[in-house]
C-alpha cells in the first residue's frame, strides 16, 4: 500500500482568464508507507500547492491524487491525514488540551477518550504541563508543537506539513526536527514536508523531491541515507554530500 | 490602585472646581446647580431615584437582551449567505442613520399608555445595530488557517459557525455590546420624553425641570448616569468572564 500517489497532476489557477497561472505541470509522485518526503524548491514552484492538492484543500485541473488508496476527497473526509501549517493556527479561545482535542471532537470521540488522547499527544511533544494554558501564553515554538500534537491527535497514517518550522529560530527548529523524527518513528506515520531549507530537508527526509518554478515541475528526487538522524548525523560527511547534491539539483 | 487613583483625583478636583465656580460666580441654579445641591437632592429623593432607575433599568435590560439576541441571530444568518450579506449591510447602515429615538412618539401611540413595550422596543432597535454590525464583521474575519483546518476536519457549516466563527467573533460582539449597553440606558430614559408610561428616570427629569426644580432634575440625571455606568461595567465584567483567554494574556 502506498501512502500517496499523485498521477500526472496539473494545476492551473484562473483558467481561461488573462491572469492564468500554471502552478503545477505533469506531476508524478508516489510516497511509500512510513516514508518521509520533503518538497523543496524556490518560492513559486508550487510545493505548497502540491501539498494542498494532497490535502484536498484544492482540486487538480487534470490528473488524480490518491491518499491511502482512496481519492483525496474521501481521504480528507475520513481524516486520513493530519496537517500543520507555517502558522500554528491554534484556536486562541481554547486551552492547549482543547485545541488538540478538536479533531477528535469533530469525529465524535467521547470526552474521556479525547482527554486521554490529547494528554498523550502533549506528552509526546513535551508540553504535558501546559495542557491548561491558552495559546496566547505560549512561545511560537511551543505553539507549533501544539499544532503538531493536534495534527497527530487522530493518529493519521499521513502527516502533511507546510513549512511548519519556517517561523522559528534555528535552535528551536533543530530541536523540533529531532522531536518530529522521533514521533514519526514511534507512530510509523508517512510524512510530506514542504520546506525551503536544504539542510532541514536533508536531515529529515528519506527522499528529497526538488522542484522548479514556472511551471512547477519535479526536477529531481534524491534518496537520502545518512548514518544517524542526530547530532552525529548533522556532522557526517554523507549529510554534507547530500546537501551539496540537493543544492546542485536546485541550481540546475 | 495606581490605575484607580488618578481618575478619582481628577474627578474630585473637577467637582470642587464646579462647586467653586457656581458659588463664587453666583451662577443661577437654573443654569447650573452646585454639586452639593444636587447631592442633597439625590439623598432626599433616593427612594424616588431608586424606583425610577429600577423601572428604566428594567426597560433598558429587556431591550438590550432582546435586541442583542435578535442581532446575534441576524448576524449568524447574514454571515452564512453572500446575498443576504450584500443586501443587509447597506440596508442596516441606512436604518442606523435614522434617529431611532424619533420613533418613540409613533411607537407610543401604537400601544396603550400603560404599556412598557414602546420604550423597550426603541431600546431593542437602538441596541440591534452596534451588535449586529460589529458581530457581522467578526464573523466574517475568519483566520484563513482556521478555515483550511476546519476544511481538513470535514466540518460542516454549522459546526464551523459554532466552533470557530462565533468564539472568534466574541471580541467583536463585546465591542458592540459595550456601545449598546450605554445606548440602551440612554434610549430607555429618553424614550419617556415622548410620552408613554411615565415611571422611569426620563419622566422624572422632565417633570422636575417643568417644576423648575433644577437640582432635583440633575439628581435624576445623576441617577441615569449611574445606571448607564452600571450597565457598562456589568458588560465589561461579562466580557472578562466570557473570554478568559484574553484575561490570561494580560497577566
Amino acid at each position: 500500500m502506498t501512502a500517496v500517489v499523485v498521477d500526472n497532476v496539473s494545476k492551473i489557477f484562473n483558467q481561461g482568464r488573462p491572469d492564468e497561472v500554471t502552478a503545477l505541470a505533469e506531476i508524478d509522485l508516489s510516497i511509500q508507507n512510513g516514508e518521509f518526503v520533503s518538497l523543496i524548491g524556490p518560492s513559486g514552484c508550487g510545493k505548497s500547492t502540491l501539498l494542498r492538492l494532497i490535502a484536498d484543500l484544492i482540486t487538480p485541473t487534470t490528473g488524480t491524487v490518491t491518499v491511502a488508496d482512496r481519492p483525496a476527497a474521501t481521504a480528507r473526509k475520513e481524516q486520513e491525514y493530519g496537517i500543520a501549517f507555517q502558522q500554528a493556527g491554534l484556536f486562541e479561545w481554547r486551552t492547549v488540551r482543547k485545541n488538540v482535542e478538536l479533531p477528535l471532537e469533530l469525529r465524535g470521540v467521547s470526552r474521556s477518550e479525547r482527554k486521554a488522547k490529547a494528554e498523550e499527544m502533549l506528552e509526546l511533544v513535551g508540553l504535558a504541563d501546559f495542557a491548561g494554558h491558552y495559546p496566547g501564553q505560549l512561545s511560537g515554538g511551543m505553539q507549533q508543537r501544539v499544532a503538531i500534537a493536534r495534527a497527530l491527535a487522530v493518529q493519521p497514517p499521513l502527516l502533511l506539513m507546510d513549512e511548519p518550522f519556517g517561523a522559528l529560530d534555528e535552535m528551536t527548529r533543530e530541536r523540533l526536527q529531532s522531536e518530529l523524527l522521533g514521533i514519526c518513528a514511534t507512530t510509523g506515520t508517512s510524512t510530506v514536508f514542504v520546506t525551503h531549507s536544504i539542510s532541514e530537508a536533508v536531515f529529515l527526509s528519506d527522499r528529497v523531491v526538488v522542484m522548479s518554478a514556472r511551471p512547477g515541475r519535479i526536477t529531481a528526487a534524491i534518496d537520502i541515507k545518512i548514518p544517524s538522524r542526530d547530532e552525529a548525523g548533522r556532522q557526517a560527511p554523507a549529510y554534507f554530500e547530500k546537501i551539496t547534491e540537493v543544492r546542485k539539483a536546485l541550481r540546475s | 490602585m495606581r490605575r484607580v487613583l488618578p481618575p478619582v483625583i481628577v474627578g474630585v478636583l473637577a467637582l470642587v472646581l464646579w462647586e467653586l465656580i457656581v458659588t463664587l460666580g453666583r451662577i443661577a441654579p437654573f443654569i447650573l446647580p452646585a454639586p452639593s445641591a444636587i447631592w442633597r437632592e439625590l439623598l432626599a429623593q433616593r427612594t424616588n431615584v431608586w424606583e425610577a432607575a429600577l423601572a428604566s433599568g428594567t426597560n433598558a435590560l429587556v431591550g438590550l437582551v432582546a435586541g442583542t439576541l435578535i442581532a446575534i441571530l441576524a448576524a449568524l444568518a447574514v454571515s452564512r449567505s453572500k446575498i443576504l450579506g450584500e443586501v443587509s449591510v447597506p440596508f442596516a447602515a441606512v436604518i442606523n442613520a435614522l434617529p431611532i429615538i424619533a420613533l418613540a412618539p409613533i411607537l407610543n401611540n401604537m400601544f396603550e399608555s400603560t404599556s412598557s413595550v414602546p420604550r423597550r422596543l426603541v431600546t431593542a432597535i437602538v441596541v440591534f445595530f452596534p451588535v449586529f454590525l460589529n458581530l457581522l464583521r467578526g464573523l466574517r474575519e475568519v483566520n484563513p488557517v482556521h478555515q483550511e483546518l476546519m476544511h481538513t476536519y470535514a466540518a460542516g457549516g454549522w459546526t464551523f459557525a459554532r466552533k470557530v466563527r462565533l468564539p472568534g467573533a466574541l471580541p467583536h460582539l463585546f465591542t458592540g455590546l459595550r456601545q449598546a449597553s450605554s445606548l440602551a440606558v440612554i434610549a430607555a430614559v429618553v424614550a419617556e420624553y415622548f410620552g408613554g408610561l411615565q415611571d422611569g428616570l426620563g419622566a422624572r427629569i422632565t417633570s422636575a425641570a417643568a417644576f423648575t426644580a433644577y437640582p432635583r432634575a440633575w439628581a435624576f440625571v445623576a441617577g441615569a448616569c449611574l445606571l448607564g455606568l452600571t450597565f457598562y461595567l456589568v458588560t465589561l465584567l461579562l466580557e472578562r468572564l466570557a473570554m478568559p483567554w484574553r484575561q490570561s494574556l494580560i497577566s
